[in-house]
This record gives structure tokens, C-alpha cells and sequence, in this order.
């Protein structure tokens, strides 16, 4: 019993949150590691593309929320998904000719590239917090629990409560799609092998008559998609505020490298160590130790290894240790 | 071609591959070429006719140079380290800018396209280096070779299969784990793929054992047996040219020799200058 409620309580507030922090950041490691691998930078703007994709997606969940459509159990924002994936491929195809197809014309070094995405960064905070505001948002709709504590205490009779929330189901629903979505696209049809022969070598691409500006366009606008469903679905998950998207930045990239850059199945696996790893330091670990511990020997403090306020500072450490010890990353991306 | 003097391709001596990542990043400038003309120059199946130029705003490094070949022939280029037999064959590819002379494919004035145009009228190139995608099986390499066709290209995939048996054996692998001479094949295969009305090949023996340099030379003539003519540029200028209907031996980018592969051989000058006696 106690052991089932020990379990219980990691499930609750570790396993679950983990697993679906794990799918946001997953995504949005996937696309940084498309951009890298394809584009060849690292984009510093991928955070507030995320952003813009979820203010989109919000706008036209209001509207449709004032109009009346909604979506039974599930949340609103999910039929609004698809227009904020529109908008952000606008964005994202607009951006690309107006900004990076003269460096890419100029035969620009990546680093020249990874610094103009961050001027992009800048204008696109810009654009999300003039549009909406830098405050939180809340556009969740739905029913909120697909199973509540409550219930499960109820049916199970443990003293511990498991709470499955809609939004978390969402998220690893969605991910696998997604994922799944990709991987078949880049390894099976031939405008996904084409992406993979430029990022190979351009200059054979070419002289296959691979259009290289109708590669870059594809990979723009997957990461439309990508960015729009990661900022959807995290702010689904927790709240919509266009800083906190910009912070996200640090986890993703770290998953990213994690994993190994450049390798899409090193950003799946980068995003679940990072958000397990920053999970597990900053939970209060006295409930779960309270239950396993032999009487007596409970601890008294709260077992919290570091404030959630220093979440950041576990990305940073592992970052540092991946590059210390293994640049390559877990999946031997290409090495850092 | 990195221009000297581009500030955008200073990389100020970043080394961070964190943030950058210069793997498999082209040099071919994209430009949007112009558009292919009747001519009526006549002259070889293909001809580079007085060649005068070099990259971007650089010095000239061709002057007046001529390459040719005919059609079931196979013309080879050679010459001293430095003699811009490469630079011959990527100026024929389009990937110089000429100040004079022009390129002619089967009666069409081609010297405006772009190297892509170029594919698309028939133009098959080998690289001399990275001329494949390492990451990807040597099926996926043969079918990007193929990637501007929109038939069905399973017989072409069945004759280079057939020509390079090794590789229809090492199709399910990464092309980047293969030999040095069956990466080759690769790369020739995937030039084959479009089925090509020439094939230009860029040293192809470079950096193989003489073993498989010999085997490579069969499977060129093999090549050249189907019908399709071959211009290639080659270091082993005296194996080279006995396979040769056709040879041009070029000095300072300039054509100091030419003509069949065995007048060269028995030419007692160029055997003096260029084969060692």
C-alpha cells in the first residue's frame, strides 16, 4: 500500500508533468535540430516563433469561444490550431524572403545567420507582445481532467490522488503524431528525402536538381507546424505568457544538443532528459520518501533539491556536461 | 566560390558548432540563369568553344580554352597540377563566369544556364569530392540522382544496378560506410540516373588503389559502350588517354595540346613534357 501510493504520488506530480513538459520540449528541439541540420544555424528565434504560433492559435480560439464554436470536451484552441499553423507559415515564408534569403544568396557564414535570427528573435517578441500584451493569457477551455484525484482516490482507495489532465493527454497524444508524422515524412516521401539530401550536401542537391530555395520554403514551413503545436500545446499545459517563451529557449536548445544536433530522434529523447531532469530536482521529494522510508526515518524538510525558481540552472548544467564529456550528443548528432 | 572581400563569409574565426554547422554547405552560387538558344556554331555534342574566364570577380584562369566531345566518345582533359583541368570542366558545368566564349549541348547555345538548368538539359556531373550523400542508403543516392524525373525510373536504377553490381548488394547502406572505389560508383550512378545526354566526371580515380582505378576505367568505358558520351578530367593522364577517343592536354589554362588519345601518346612532346618519357 504504501509502495502503491509512493508510486502513485511520483506519478502524479513527476511522471505525468515530466512526460508532457518532456513532449513540449521534445518539439520544440525537433525544429531547432530541422533548422540546424537543413538551414544550418542555430535559430534563436525559435522560442518566439512558438510564441507567435500560440497567439495566433489564442486570437482564434477567442473568436471562435465569442462565436459560440467549440470543441465538446476537448479545448477550442485545438480547431484554432490549424489557422495559428497558417499564420505562422505566413510569418516564417515572409521573414525567410525578406531576411534570410539575402544571406543565403550571400553565401552567408552560419554564424552571420545565427545572428540575424537574432535580430528576428527580437522583432518577433516584438510583434507577439504588441499584438497581445506581455501578460499571462488563458485560453484553456474544455473539461479540465480526463481523470481528477478525486475519482481516482475513489476508485483506487489510495490516500494519494492521480491527476490526469486533459491538456497533458493532449500533449503526448499530439507529440506522437507529430513525430510520428515527421519521421515518415523525411525518410519516405521524396520532397522529405530531398530535405535530407540538401542537408547531406547542397551542392550535390543542386546538381541532382534539387531546388534548394524550394527545400528551404519545406522546412519553414514544418517548422511552422512544429513551433505552432509546441507553443499550443505548452500553453495549454501551463499559461500563455510571450517571456516565458523566450526563456524556453534554454531548455530547448539544451535538449537539442543533448540529444546531438541535427539528429531528430537526439531531440526526442535530449527533450525527456531535460524536462525529467529539471522535474526531478526541483519536485519536493518529502511525500514520496514519507511513504517509502521505514518508520522513522521520514525526513523533516521538504527534500527539494533546488528551488523552481533555478529550473533554468539544470538545462545550463547539463548542457555544460554534454559538451564537456560528449559533444556529439546522445544520438551522435553532428559534433558540437 | 568563397569571394574574397564578402564580409558575410567571415565567419570571424567561429568554431562553435553549437551554434553553426558548415557540414555539406555548398559553394555553388544559386543564380537564376537565362535561357538556352538555337545556335547554329555547330562544332562537337558538346563543346566549351574559347573559354575565357574565373570565379566571380577573381583573375582569369581559362584563356581561350576549347573541350569538346562527340557524341559515343569519351574526351579527357589532362595536364599538369594547376593547369585548370577542373576549372575547364566546372566552366563547361556553368560554374564559372566567362567573360568570352560559349558552351553548346546538341545544337543549343547553353552558356547562360545555371549549373540546375543545366542537369535538366542533360548534363550529368561528378564531383571530384563530396560527390555523395554520405547519411543516406545508395538506393535513396541513386534516387535523388533521379530526383528530376518525374517517370518511372526503376529500369535506370536497374541498369546502373546492373553495371555496378556491388551496389545493388549495398543498397539498404549508408553510401558514407562504402570503399573509396564503390563510393565511386555511387557517384557515378547517381549521375546516371537522369539518364544524362553527357556525363562529365571530375578525376574520378582520385585517391583509389590502382586495383580498383583499373576496374573503375572498365566500368567508364562501359559507360561510354551505352552511348553516352563522357568528358572527364583525369591525373592519370597515360591510362587515361589510351581509353580516350579524344584528348586535350591544357597549360595555364590554355590548350597547349589535342587530339586523339593515341596521337597524344605517340606525340614525343607531350610524352617529353607531361608522361614522363
Amino acid at each position: 500500500m504504501e509502495f502503491l501510493n509512493a508510486f502513485v504520488a511520483l506519478s502524479n506530480y513527476v511522471l505525468i508533468p515530466g512526460i508532457a513538459y518532456g513532449s513540449q520540449l521534445a518539439l520544440g528541439a525537433l525544429g531547432v535540430t530541422l533548422i540546424y541540420g537543413i538551414l544550418r544555424f542555430s535559430n534563436f528565434a525559435h522560442g518566439d516563433t512558438m510564441a507567435f504560433g500560440a497567439m495566433v492559435t489564442i486570437l482564434v480560439t477567442w473568436w471562435m469561444q465569442a462565436q459560440g464554436i467549440s470543441f465538446g470536451v476537448l479545448p477550442t484552441a485545438l480547431l484554432a490550431l490549424p489557422f495559428g499553423i497558417l499564420g505562422t507559415m505566413v510569418l516564417l515564408v515572409v521573414t525567410d524572403r525578406v531576411v534570410y534569403r539575402f544571406y543565403r544568396q550571400q553565401k552567408a557564414k552560419p554564424v552571420i545567420l545565427v545572428i540575424v535570427s537574432l535580430g528576428v528573435m527580437f522583432i518577433m517578441n516584438g510583434i507577439v507582445r504588441f499584438i497581445i500584451g506581455p501578460d499571462d493569457q488563458n485560453f484553456a477551455d474544455g473539461a479540465r481532467f480526463i481523470i481528477s484525484a478525486r475519482d481516482f482516490k475513489a476508485w483506487s482507495g489510495l490516500d494519494e490522488g492521480l491527476a490526469l489532465r486533459t491538456s497533458q493527454g493532449i500533449t503526448v497524444i499530439t507529440a506522437v503524431v507529430v513525430v510520428v508524422a515527421l519521421f515518415w515524412f523525411l525518410n519516405k516521401t521524396r520532397t522529405g528525402k530531398s530535405m535530407r539530401a540538401y542537408s547531406d550536401n547542397e551542392d550535390l542537391a543542386l546538381l541532382s536538381g534539387i531546388n534548394p530555395e524550394r527545400v528551404v520554403t519545406y522546412t519553414w514551413l514544418i517548422i511552422a507546424a512544429l513551433t505552432t503545436v509546441a507553443g499550443v500545446l505548452y500553453g495549454l499545459d501551463k499559461s500563455f505568457k510571450p517571456f516565458t517563451y523566450f526563456q524556453l529557449l534554454l531548455p530547448i536548445f539544451a535538449a537539442a544538443i543533448v540529444g546531438g544536433l541535427g539528429s531528430p530522434l537526439g531531440a526526442i529523447a535530449g527533450g525527456f532528459v531535460i524536462a525529467f531532469s529539471e522535474v526531478t530536482i526541483t519536485y519536493a521529494w518529502k511525500k514520496v520518501l514519507g511513504y517509502l522510508m521505514p518508520e522513522g526515518l521520514e525526513p523533516d524538510g521538504l527534500v527539494q533539491l533546488l528551488s523552481t525558481d533555478y529550473k533554468f540552472a539544470v538545462s545550463f548544467v547539463i548542457l555544460l556536461i554534454v559538451l564537456l564529456f560528449k559533444p556529439t550528443g546522445l544520438f551522435k548528432g553532428k559534433s558540437v | 566560390m568563397p569571394v574574397a572581400g564578402n564580409p558575410y563569409q567571415d565567419d570571424r574565426g567561429n568554431k562553435d558548432r553549437s551554434i553553426a554547422n558548415p557540414q555539406g554547405a555548398g559553394e555553388i552560387v544559386h543564380r537564376k540563369g537565362g535561357k538556352a538558344r538555337p545556335s547554329e556554331a555547330g562544332g562537337a555534342f558538346l563543346i566549351g568553344d574559347a573559354m575565357t574566364g574565373g570565379y566571380g570577380k577573381g583573375p582569369d584562369i581559362l584563356h581561350d580554352c576549347t573541350i569538346a566531345v562527340n557524341q559515343g566518345e569519351i574526351a579527357v582533359i589532362v595536364g599538369p597540377n594547376g593547369a585548370g583541368k577542373s576549372t575547364a570542366m566546372k566552366a563547361v558545368f556553368g560554374m564559372l563566369d566567362l567573360r568570352q566564349g560559349s558552351v553548346r549541348l546538341d545544337g543549343q547555345d547553353i552558356s547562360d544556364l545555371s549549373p540546375q538548368d543545366r542537369v535538366v538539359q542533360g548534363m550529368g556531373f561528378v564531383p571530384q569530392t563530396n560527390n555523395i550523400f554520405t547519411s543516406m542508403t545508395v538506393e535513396e543516392n541513386l534516387e535523388m540522382g533521379a530526383f528530376i524525373r518525374r517517370d518511372d525510373f526503376r529500369e535506370t536504377m536497374a541498369q546502373v544496378y546492373d553495371l555496378f553490381p556491388i551496389l545493388k548488394e549495398k543498397r539498404r547502406q549508408p553510401a558514407g560506410e562504402l570503399s573509396g572505389g564503390q563510393r565511386q560508383q555511387v557517384a557515378v550512378g547517381r549521375a546516371l540516373m537522369t539518364k544524362p545526354k553527357v556525363l562529365m566526371l571530375d578525376e574520378p580515380t582520385a585517391g583509389v588503389s590502382p586495383i580498383v582505378m583499373d576496374e573503375l576505367f572498365d566500368r567508364i568505358i562501359e559507360v561510354a559502350r551505352t552511348g553516352i558520351p563522357i568528358l572527364m578530367v583525369e591525373q592519370n593522364a597515360r591510362q587515361a588517354l589510351e581509353i580516350a577517343d579524344k584528348g586535350f592536354v591544357l597549360v595555364q589554362g590554355r590548350n597547349a595540346y589535342s587530339g586523339t588519345g593515341r596521337d597524344l601518346l605517340d606525340d614525343p612532346e607531350v610524352r617529353k613534357s607531361f608522361l614522363g618519357g
